[in-house]
């Protein structure tokens, strides 16, 4: 019985060391980002001495977070809009219907999985930037890169074998009686699709649009590529590492935990709102890319 | 007939969009890779030239790829093995042992999935900083004398880095252990408690046969996922640096595109890609067991 106690605080203790290694340092950015430029100085585990929330400002206006924010913003739910436009109709007939070409393409997108957006960030790269010079020669103007809505395309286009893997598995486990009785009472296609399947699949569109949304704003290195020219918009990962390595330069260390605290406090309020779909959802999917 | 024709029409305007998209941005790349790394370009001539096996015969001797070769099989050997098993650990700890605050930590273990490896890499350069860091201050005041350990040295930086991606991907791990351990029915645990068997016996005898296909796929998928995760750290946290002590393969290939040279940047894109393959294929192989029911 003794050495089963001793096993007991020994899981105890490991459980709580992960725990405060991963909330001592995440709260104390969030009290850093309230400190005064002088107080980094000091020792790092004193409190802050007031509630310096000009951090947060210059963040906003001088570094320009408050604008890559919005970019951030208006990238993600286009991203996800289109992907979930695209995704759904397309994972819906893979799993519904037999059609020519099925397989190949259910193979296909299988294959997809193993692909990851970084492998070929060079040629999506080097393809828009060849676009730009043919439209250039063409019309005096490229609009391929540097554009926020060509970055969203690229971000739902790479996320497809995914979102349709895991789309696709829930549609294959409906029983056809759902389709049987919408045809019979005349609904076309598109309207039994639209009308009776997709309102079922809400669970499995949550969590698509959960991990897409975690991924797509947390997103940094197709987004430094593809928005490249300096002084253009960027997204908030790309300008927090601008903020990163401008201040260490300046020894600007408040301005450098608010920007860090405005990227992480979304996905975090967003996480204790839905944490326990987030969690049940990831067990549907299996894979993470 | 009519109807049949209604319906192929329906299926091509809803699985045309997703296939256009996903040839132009995936499959035309990944063919683009492999064709461009027989080929010479650079940023400012765009003509291409026919270079055949060169720029493969120029990157085996390229120290600074050797090296990123290196650091890319360390770091998925090391982060792996760690990560798998804490993740088991943990998850067998939150299913198998009645622990109190049991769902907070599995909420707290989660967090540093759902950051952005940018911010993770701002909270490590807390952590790491030499003068005032986290780490530091934490080992002057249990040794009593001042700790001032470089994290970021030539030496340490690998270490370092691996520490960062351990710590970002325990909890999504865990979790995911946490799902398949708790199938694994009671009535098992009871009747190897009742012959005796401890702790560890069953957890090698019993929990970890049973949720092994869900560890051989999470194990495949990993693989593939720290390639790119260790890119997603380095780039983020060193750049490559100290003199490109960091380096892995991703962000060499990155770093030759910055460069300007963009053949020689996917012959590096090229070996990432056979190698992530090979070694999935590899762990498949290895892992394969007969698959046991419950």
């Amino acid at each position: 019985m003794n050495s089963n106690k001793l096993f007991k605080t020994f899981v105890y203790i490991c459980l709580l060391l992960l725990a405060i290694s991963i909330l001592v340092p995440v709260a104390w950015v969030f009290l850093a980002s309230v400190k005064e430029n002088k107080e980094f100085y000091g020792n790092p585990w004193s409190l802050p001495q007031g509630f310096y929330f000009k951090n947060f400002l210059d963040a906003w206006n001088k570094a320009g977070m408050g604008e890559y924010m919005l970019n951030s913003v208006i990238v993600t739910a286009t991203a996800l809009v289109l992907l979930l436009v695209i995704a759904l109709p397309a994972a819906y007939c893979l799993a519904r219907f037999n059609f020519r070409g099925r397989n190949i393409l259910n193979t296909a997108f299988a294959a997809g999985l193993f692909i990851n957006v970084n492998y070929i960030v060079v040629p999506i790269f080097l393809m828009l930037k060849d676009g730009d010079t043919f439209l250039k020669n063409l019309f005096g103007g490229g609009f391929l890169l540097n554009n926020l809505f060509v970055l969203a395309l690229v971000y739902a286009s790479t996320a497809l074998p995914f979102t349709i893997y895991l789309l696709r598995s829930y549609f294959v486990s409906l029983p056809f009686e759902f389709e049987e009785a919408g045809y019979i009472d005349g609904a076309s296609y598109f309207k039994t699709m639209v009308k009776i399947i997709f309102p079922m699949a809400r669970p499995s569109i949550i969590t698509v649009i959960l991990f897409n949304f975690l991924s797509f704003w947390n997103e940094y290195i197709v987004s430094l590529t593809l928005l490249s020219a300096a002084g253009g918009s960027k997204t908030l990962p790309v300008g927090l590492i601008n903020l990163m390595q401008g201040q260490q330069a300046k020894a600007q260390y408040g301005v450098m935990y608010a920007g860090l605290v405005l990227v992480m406090l979304p996905t975090l309020i967003l996480y204790v709102a839905v944490q326990k779909k987030l969690t049940e959802g990831m067990t549907v999917g299996g894979v993470k890319g | 007939m009519k109807k049949h024709k209604r319906q192929n029409s329906f299926i091509a305007l809803c699985v045309a969009p997703a296939t256009l998209l996903f040839f132009i941005f995936m499959v035309y790349p990944t063919i683009d890779v492999f064709r461009m790394s027989f080929f010479e370009r650079g940023a400012y001539s765009p003509t291409e030239n026919y270079v055949g096996l060169q720029n493969f015969g120029v990157l085996i001797k390229d120290t600074r790829f050797i090296v990123a070769c290196q650091n890319t099989i360390f770091l998925i050997v090391a982060v792996t093995i760690v990560t798998f098993a804490l993740a088991l650990f943990f998850a067998a700890c939150l299913t198998r042992e009645k622990v109190r605050g049991n769902s907070i930590f599995r909420v707290v273990f989660y967090i540093p999935n759902i950051l952005s490896v940018v911010v993770i890499s701002g909270v490590f350069s807390a952590i790491y900083d030499t003068k005032n860091g986290l780490l530091n201050s934490l080992l002057s005041i249990f040794s009593g004398k001042a700790v001032s350990v470089l994290w970021k040295s030539e030496e340490l930086v690998v270490i370092s880095i691996a520490i960062a991606m351990v710590w970002q991907a325990i909890g999504y791990y865990m979790v995911m252990y946490m799902a398949s351990m708790s199938a694994v029915p009671e009535s098992l645990y009871e009747s190897a408690g009742l012959d005796g068997a401890d702790k560890l016996t069953q957890f090698f005898n019993i929990t970890l046969p049973l949720i092994w296909t869900n560890i051989r796929t999470t194990l495949t998928f990993f693989i593939i996922s720290t390639i790119n995760m260790a890119f997603l750290f380095v780039k983020a946290m060193t750049s490559g640096g100290p003199n490109g002590a960091s380096e892995v393969v991703l962000s060499f290939m990155y770093g030759q595109k910055d460069a300007g040279l963009y053949g020689y940047s996917m012959a590096a894109g090229v070996v990432i890609f056979l190698f992530s393959f090979a070694l999935s294929a590899l762990v498949n192989k290895a892992t394969e067991r007969e698959v046991l029911q419950y």
